[in-house]
């Protein structure tokens, strides 16, 4: 019985031959055609070209990720020590957001953000604008929010938090409390308690909010372009022109992906190395 | 035993209005070994829980050397536990979780003569500590495994050496041997004993199983629906129990109805039984209680007593025979064969005659007549421990 593939398993072994493998082996193919059909290297030669996307996309990912899990540990901590109801009700806060269109969600944000927007609005009326003006000398009408780096991050975060606190969330909730109990036992205060004992039992769910927040980050497009406004392009946005755009190139976008799925996969190689002493691997 | 170390004065519990230990005095010894025996929900864990300071009782005042401790939190207390299911870290070896609570100190500094600096414990002392841990529970060698890479009675040692390392006065210990096979409990029974003659501190250790607690105790506490039953030696909680609870709770006890005629003369079925017994009213009622193993069988015409045998069941060392006397049914362990139906004459020495006062337990316990359910439960009693014990630590 153990050596037989269950019969049970084809449907999703065929599932990811055909719409993982295959795409894959497809990117590859194409990342080392000409548009002739011939083997090259030159899309990669032309990697240099694009450092500046690379390496702002990956700033800005690891940005959104890392202050994805400074509000995410807080909150899911805080949640894991109160009662059942509280955590419900958390529970569907979180998600809520979630059940509501990404596109939607990303043009209220532009809604919010804009020079005449809401927030700016508001700062209006109650006089920050022009109390700033009269601090600095300026002489602003408005802040300039949107298509900046920092509202691309702020998309981010608004998006993917949820990806952050769950898995940390239900590692947190499933800790058994008699740990807790031993430690304080053991003479450990709340502090020791939490570095010692909480915080390693709870780092497999860190790693997994981890990968699952910098990931789509790393990739992301739309958010870029609604809210960066074209100007902060992201990879995301660069191998979305290769395709739908006048640069009409799939050789060189899938070059773009291959390279960017490869480092992906490095950084999460080397981080599920960093965590396996700490419990078995995380999942990627 | 020596002088007291921890009392209980006046303690009561309530969980959402309901009362888990109502009124409880009790007292510890230094260096005694001191068992809370009594079924599940009888308030033994949460007595426990109140020594660890992990609850806080509703009234009543916890003193430790003679200073109320209500309020101390547990690290702050001179007192450790092994947890029923050993709450080893997982994510430390063996040597990191003996460690763990000699890292967590912090003493005077000895180079400072205001002493008011901390300092903690030297590498060196802690690795010395660990060892000689490792030494006492025997498993030297095992320090760089992981607990799941450890058998129950390996993670047992281990979460009794995490707990000595820090040479507490007292150590708690709730059913510790509760997820162990039976030939492991044994062994690790006598294992407890000898480690805590050796480090020569208190025991306070919670249990169901009186077999257990007749083996390793000095002082055994009997429990029920939280107050104390009876206080004593396993000898006399099994020769003098002091109601049908503790009679029936310890060992396998016939209660019988009877009436105290005068001191060391007492009635039953219309008989006249010598017994040891005194100091009851003149005609006062009473529970008789008659171990299985104290009654010998005889011809008919020599019997105290006559009945007729209803039930044999052969049991290795001798056989559990049950004997109906005028319709209530008695267990009789002996080891001479009596056919099922055949009719047999007992007699009892004064000494295997026990009498107790009426008791709100009296007409509960005692009587053989479903004998078959009655091993039952005793079997069960293990497994419906797990669930009802944490249900009252929430």
């Amino acid at each position: 019985m153990r050596n037989k593939l269950p019969l049970l398993s084809i449907p999703y072994v065929v599932w990811m031959a055909l719409f993982v493998v295959a795409p894959i082996i497809m990117v590859v193919i194409y990342a080392f055609s000409s548009a002739a059909g011939g083997f090259t290297l030159a899309n990669f030669a032309r990697m240099g070209t694009y450092t500046v996307v690379f390496t702002r996309s990956f700033k800005l990912a690891l940005i959104a990720t890392a202050i994805c899990l400074l509000v995410g540990y807080p909150v899911s901590y805080m949640m894991s020590k109160e009662g059942p109801r509280f955590q419900r009700i958390a529970m569907v806060l979180i998600m809520l957001p979630m059940w509501m269109n990404f596109l939607l969600r990303t043009y209220s944000w532009m809604a919010i953000l804009e020079n005449n927007g809401l927030l700016n609005q508001l700062f209006q009326k109650i006089g920050l604008i022009s109390l700033y003006n009269n601090i600095f000398g300026t002489d602003l009408t408005f802040f300039r929010m949107i298509n900046t780096q920092g509202a691309v991050v702020l998309g981010m975060v608004y998006n993917y938090l949820p990806f952050m606190i769950l898995p940390i969330y239900s590692v947190i909730v499933k800790l058994d409390h008699s740990l807790i109990e031993a430690a304080r036992d053991l003479g450990a205060n709340s502090f020791n308690v939490f570095r010692r004992v909480i915080l390693p039992l709870s780092l497999p769910g860190v790693l997994s909010g981890i990968t699952m927040v910098f990931v789509p980050s790393v990739s992301t497009f739309a958010i870029s372009k609604m809210l960066g406004g074209g100007t902060e392009m992201l990879l995301g946005d660069l191998i979305e022109q290769q395709y739908m755009g006048g640069a009409y190139n799939p050789q060189l976008g899938a070059a773009i992906s291959l390279v960017m799925m490869v480092i992906v996969v490095v950084c999460m190689w080397v981080m599920n190395r960093f965590g396996e002493g700490e419990e078995q691997a995380v999942m990627m | 035993m020596s002088k007291e170390l921890i009392r209980l004065r006046d303690v009561c519990m309530a969980f959402d209005d309901e009362l888990v230990l109502d009124h409880l005095n009790l007292y510890f010894n230094d260096k005694e070994f001191l068992t809370l025996l009594g079924p599940s929900g009888c308030g033994k864990t949460t007595t426990l829980r109140i020594i660890g300071g992990f609850v806080t009782p509703t009234s009543g005042d916890v003193l430790f050397d003679g200073v109320r401790i209500n309020d101390v939190p547990p690290y702050q207390r001179q007192i450790n536990t092994v947890f029923q299911k050993y709450a080893l870290f997982p994510h430390l070896n063996v040597y990191e979780n003996i460690a763990f609570g000699l890292r967590m100190q912090r003493r005077p500094d000895p180079n400072d003569p205001t002493g008011k600096r901390k300092v903690k414990i030297p590498e060196e002392e802690i690795d010395q500590r660990v060892m000689e841990m490792l030494e006492v529970i025997s498993l030297k060698g095992f320090e760089h495994r992981k607990p799941d890479a450890l058998s129950g009675g390996q993670q047992q040692r281990v979460a009794i050496a995490r707990a000595l390392v820090n040479k507490p006065k007292v150590l708690l210990l709730d059913e510790p041997l509760a997820a162990l096979d039976l030939k492991l409990r044994k062994d690790m029974q006598i294992e407890l004993k000898r480690i805590q003659q050796q480090v020569g501190i208190t025991f306070i250790y919670v249990t169901h199983d009186q077999e257990e607690a007749l083996t390793m105790s000095d002082t055994i506490v009997v429990m029920d629906k939280g107050t104390i039953q009876q206080i004593g030696t396993p000898e006399d909680i099994y020769n003098e129990p002091k109601n049908a609870f503790v009679a029936d709770f310890i060992g396998e006890s016939n209660i019988i109805d009877g009436v105290m005629l005068q001191d060391n003369l007492v009635q039953m079925y219309g008989k006249k039984f010598p017994c040891l017994d005194g100091g009851f009213a003149e005609n006062e009622p009473v529970d008789v209680v008659i171990r299985p193993e104290d009654i010998d069988i005889v011809p008919v015409e020599q019997g105290q007593l006559t009945g007729v045998v209803t039930s044999v069941t052969f049991k290795g060392m001798q056989y559990d025979i049950i004997v109906d006397f005028k319709g209530f049914k008695w267990l009789i362990q002996t080891t001479d064969h009596c056919p099922e139906g055949s009719r047999i004459g007992i007699k009892i020495d004064p000494d295997g005659i026990h009498v107790m006062k009426k008791s709100q337990y009296s007409g509960m316990f005692g009587d053989y007549s479903s004998f078959s359910e009655e091993y039952d439960e005793l079997d069960d009693a293990s497994l419906e421990l797990d669930e009802e014990e944490s249900g009252d630590e929430e």
